[in-house]
C-alpha cells in the first residue's frame, strides 16, 4: 500500500516537473503591452476549385492569450477548421493564405519557411487534435511507439528510453493506464484512443493546443470525460487552447472567449459570458435557440430558415442577410464591420451599430 | 383516430414483448474448436414497450446500446432471435414475407443520412411516388394528387416548385423532408426515425423535429425517434426509454424521466449533456469508463460495473426487473426495487437539491 502510494507520489512529482513550463518571465517594461500568445490579423485563406475561388476564411482576426481557451463555433463549412489548418500551415495543396498575419510568440508564421515550421512550430509550439482523431492512429503499430516516434521526430536528441518514459507520464496525465501503452489501437476504446491522441499532441510540450471537434464521434458520457480532461490540462499546464466545435454548449463549458463564425467571417467575438448572456448578432441568437438546454422549459424549437451560404458565390454585403429575419436594405448593400461596441464585445451587424 | 373519448384507452400501434436479437460472433476455425460455445453479441436482450397512436416515443442511449437494432427489428429488417412484435394486436413476428408487405405500408422508416438515402438520379416526384407505384392499384392522377398532398404535409410548398428537382438541388433540411414525405405517402401509422437530424446542420435540426411534432398532431402518426441526444429528445418526445447494453433501464413520460430520473445511468446521461451556459457548474462526470462489450455483458445489472450508486452484491448477481414506480414510469434498478426504498431515494434526491 505504502509502496504504491510513494510510487504514485514520485510519479506525480515527475509529471508535474516534466510539464511545468519554465517560467518565462516576460519582464514587461512599464507601459509596454504583453503580447498575446497568438494573434491572427486579417487572415484570408482561399481554396482554388474548378468552379472558382472558395473564400473559406475571409478577413478573420482574433487573439489567444496564454492559458486561455478560445472557442470557434459555427456550422459546417463556415471556415473554422480552415483557420486551424492555416495556423499550422497544413492546408491542402489547392488552398493558400492570401493575406493576413499569424503572430505566434512574436514571429509571423506566414513568413516562416516550411523547415522552420516543422522544426520549431508544429508540435513544439502548436499542436492539434484532429476531428475523429481516434481513427488517426496507425492500426499496425503499438500506441506508445507511435507517440515515441512523434517525440523523436521533433526532438532528435531524445533517446528511445527517455521518450518511452515521457509516454508513460503522458498516459498518466491523460488518464490512461501507462501499462496500456504497448497495446494496439484496436485494443483501446474510442475514449482511450482520443485520450492517447491528446497525449500525443502534448508530447513536445506545446504552448497552444488546437482541438478540432473533440467531441464528435464519441458518446455523451465519454465526450464529457474528454472535455473535463481538456479543462484540467489547460489549468495544470497553463496551456492555451483553441476549441473548434459546432456545439455551442461544448464551447460554453470550456472556453473563456468565443468567436462565432458564419460564411468565413467572424460575426461576433467576445468573452464567453457576454456572448451567452447578451448575444447581439441575429445568427448567434439563432444558434443559441437551436440548442435547447435539457432542463429548459419545453417550447417549440426554433431553427434558422434557409441553409449556410455557398462560399463560391457568397451573398453580397452581410453574408447572413438571406437568412436574417431583421434584414434591412443596408444589409444587402453595405458589408457591416466587426466593431467593438464596448467591453471588447465585437459584433458585425448593422442592427447594432 | 379522429375521436378520442375521455376514458378510452389510446390505441396501441406497436407493442413489443421481450424482444431479443443476438448476432452470432463469427469465429475462425481454430477458435471454434477451442471455445465450444458459440458467442453472441447481445444487441437487444429482452425489451418490452408499447407505442400509442399519435405519440413520439424516444429511444435514447449511447452507441452500442441496441437502439438502432430495435428499430430495425420492429420493421422486420432484421429477424428477432426471440420475443414478439405486435402491430395493432396482430403478431407480426413470424408472418411471411408476402403478408409482411401489407404491414410495411403501415410501418415506415426515415433514415439517418438524407445525403445518402435519396437516389441522386430520381426527381423528388419519383422519390415520393415510388412507394405508391410499388403498392400499385393507383392511377397516375391519383399518384400526382397524393404526391402533392404529401409534399404539402411536409411543408415543401408549393409542391410544383419541388417535384421536378433532383436531391442535390435541395438543402439538407429539405432533403430530410423528402425522406419524411417518402415515408408518409402510404399513410403509415408508425414511422421509425433513426437519428433523423444527426447529419444536419445545427441551425436546421429543429425544422425537421418540429415537422415530426406537427405530423404527429395533424396526421396522428406515431414515431419511434432513435437518438443519442437527450436534449433534443426532451423537446421532441412524449415518452422516452433509456437503453443500456440491450436493456431498457428507465422509461416513462419525458418530463418524468428527465426531471425525476431514478436510474443512476439516466442521471449520469443527463449530467453529461453540456449546458449552453458558461456559468453552469456541471456536476462531476461521475461515471468512469465506457460501455462494456455486448458479447459478454456484465452479470446482474448490466450497469453495475460503472454505477456510482452500487449498493452491493445484489447488483452483481441479480438482474433488476423493470418495475413501475409511478404511473407509466418504469425503472430497472435495485435502488428502486421495493416501493419503500424508492420513496427514500427520491426524497433524499429532492432533499439534496
Amino acid at each position: 500500500m505504502t509502496v504504491t502510494k510513494t510510487l504514485n507520489m514520485i510519479l506525480s512529482i515527475q509529471v508535474s516537473d516534466a510539464f511545468k513550463r519554465p517560467q518565462r518571465l516576460i519582464l514587461a517594461r512599464k507601459g509596454e503591452k504583453i503580447m498575446p500568445l497568438l494573434e491572427v490579423q486579417g487572415l484570408k485563406t482561399y481554396f482554388r476549385v474548378k468552379r472558382g475561388l472558395v473564400k473559406a476564411v475571409d478577413n478573420v482576426s482574433f487573439e489567444v492569450e496564454r492559458g486561455e481557451a478560445m472557442g470557434l463555433v459555427g456550422e459546417s463549412g463556415c471556415g473554422k477548421t480552415t483557420i486551424s489548418l492555416s495556423i499550422l500551415r497544413i492546408l491542402p495543396s489547392n488552398g493558400a493564405i492570401r493575406a493576413g498575419k499569424i503572430m505566434f510568440k512574436g514571429s509571423d508564421l506566414i513568413n516562416l519557411t516550411e523547415y522552420e515550421m516543422r522544426t520549431q512550430i508544429r508540435w513544439k509550439g502548436i499542436s492539434i487534435v484532429f476531428q475523429g482523431a481516434m481513427n488517426a492512429l496507425n492500426p499496425v503499430y503499438r500506441v506508445g511507439d507511435q507517440i515515441v516516434e512523434a517525440i523523436q521526430l521533433h526532438e532528435h536528441d531524445v533517446s528511445k528510453e527517455e521518450a518511452d518514459k515521457r509516454v508513460e507520464m503522458l498516459f498518466e496525465l491523460v488518464g490512461v493506464d501507462p501499462k496500456r501503452r504497448t497495446n494496439y489501437p484496436h485494443e483501446f476504446s474510442g475514449g482511450m484512443r482520443q485520450r492517447s491522441m491528446i497525449a500525443m499532441a502534448l508530447a513536445c510540450n506545446p504552448a497552444l493546443l488546437i482541438a478540432d471537434e473533440p467531441g464528435t464521434a464519441l458518446d455523451v458520457i465519454v465526450t464529457a470525460q474528454v472535455l473535463k480532461l481538456l479543462k484540467e490540462l489547460r489549468q495544470k499546464l497553463n496551456l492555451s487552447m483553441i476549441m473548434v466545435s459546432h456545439d455551442l454548449s461544448i464551447i460554453a463549458e470550456t472556453c473563456q472567449k468565443t468567436a462565432v463564425m458564419y460564411g468565413g467571417k467572424i460575426v461576433e467575438y467576445s468573452n464567453a459570458n457576454t456572448i451567452f448572456k447578451e448575444p447581439l448578432h441575429p445568427y448567434t441568437k439563432g444558434l443559441m435557440e437551436a440548442f435547447p438546454g435539457i432542463k429548459a422549459a419545453r417550447t417549440r424549437m426554433t431553427s434558422i430558415p434557409g441553409s449556410p451560404p455557398d462560399l463560391l458565390y457568397p451573398p453580397p454585403a452581410c453574408r447572413f442577410h438571406p437568412r436574417c429575419q431583421y434584414a434591412m436594405d443596408i444589409c444587402r448593400k453595405v458589408e457591416p464591420e466587426l466593431t467593438d461596441i464596448g467591453k471588447k464585445h465585437y459584433v458585425s451587424c448593422h442592427l447594432v451599430h | 383516430m379522429l375521436w378520442k373519448g375521455e376514458d378510452e384507452m389510446p390505441e396501441k400501434i406497436i407493442r413489443v414483448e421481450n424482444l431479443k436479437k443476438w448476432f452470432p460472433v463469427r469465429m475462425g476455425f481454430i477458435q471454434s474448436i477451442i471455445s465450444r460455445k458459440q458467442l453472441f453479441v447481445h444487441a437487444v436482450d429482452g425489451i418490452s414497450f408499447d407505442v400509442e397512436r399519435g405519440e413520439i416515443y424516444g429511444l435514447a442511449g449511447e452507441s452500442g446500446s441496441g437502439k438502432t437494432t430495435t428499430g430495425r427489428l420492429i420493421l422486420r429488417l432484421a429477424e428477432p432471435t426471440g420475443g414478439r412484435i405486435f402491430y395493432k394486436d396482430q403478431d407480426i413476428t413470424k408472418v411471411s414475407e408476402r403478408k409482411l408487405k401489407q404491414f410495411r405500408q403501415k410501418i415506415q422508416m426515415v433514415f439517418q443520412d438524407p445525403y445518402e438515402s435519396l437516389n441522386p438520379r430520381m426527381t423528388i416526384f419519383d422519390i415520393v411516388a415510388e412507394p405508391l407505384r410499388i403498392r400499385g392499384n393507383i392511377d397516375p392522377q391519383g399518384i400526382e394528387k397524393k404526391v402533392h398532398k404529401t409534399l404539402e404535409d411536409v411543408q415543401l410548398t408549393p409542391p410544383e416548385e419541388f417535384i421536378e428537382r433532383l436531391p442535390h438541388e435541395l438543402s439538407g433540411g429539405q432533403r430530410q423532408r423528402v425522406g419524411v414525405a417518402r415515408a408518409l405517402t402510404l399513410e403509415p401509422d408508425f414511422i421509425v426515425a433513426d437519428e433523423p437530424v444527426s447529419m444536419l446542420d445545427v441551425s436546421i435540426r429543429a425544422e425537421v423535429l418540429n415537422l415530426m411534432i406537427d405530423l404527429k398532431e395533424k396526421l396522428n402518426v406515431a414515431f419511434l425517434y432513435i437518438t443519442h441526444d437527450l436534449a433534443l429528445a426532451r423537446h421532441t418526445c412524449d415518452k422516452i426509454a433509456v437503453m443500456y447494453l440491450g436493456k431498457i433501464m428507465e422509461t416513462g413520460p419525458v418530463e418524468k424521466v428527465i426531471f425525476e430520473s431514478l436510474h443512476p445511468y439516466t442521471q449520469a446521461l443527463i449530467e453529461a449533456v453540456p449546458m449552453p451556459d458558461p456559468e453552469s457548474t456541471r456536476i462531476e462526470v461521475r461515471i468512469k469508463g465506457e460501455i462494456p462489450s455486448p458479447v459478454n455483458p456484465p452479470s446482474g445489472c448490466r450497469f453495475h460495473t460503472r454505477c456510482p450508486a452500487y449498493i452491493g452484491d445484489i447488483c452483481r448477481t441479480l438482474e433488476p426487473p423493470l418495475v413501475e414506480i409511478d404511473k407509466d414510469h418504469y425503472v430497472a434498478c435495485h435502488l428502486h426495487a421495493e416501493p419503500s426504498r424508492a420513496k427514500d431515494a427520491t426524497s433524499t434526491r429532492k432533499g439534496g437539491k
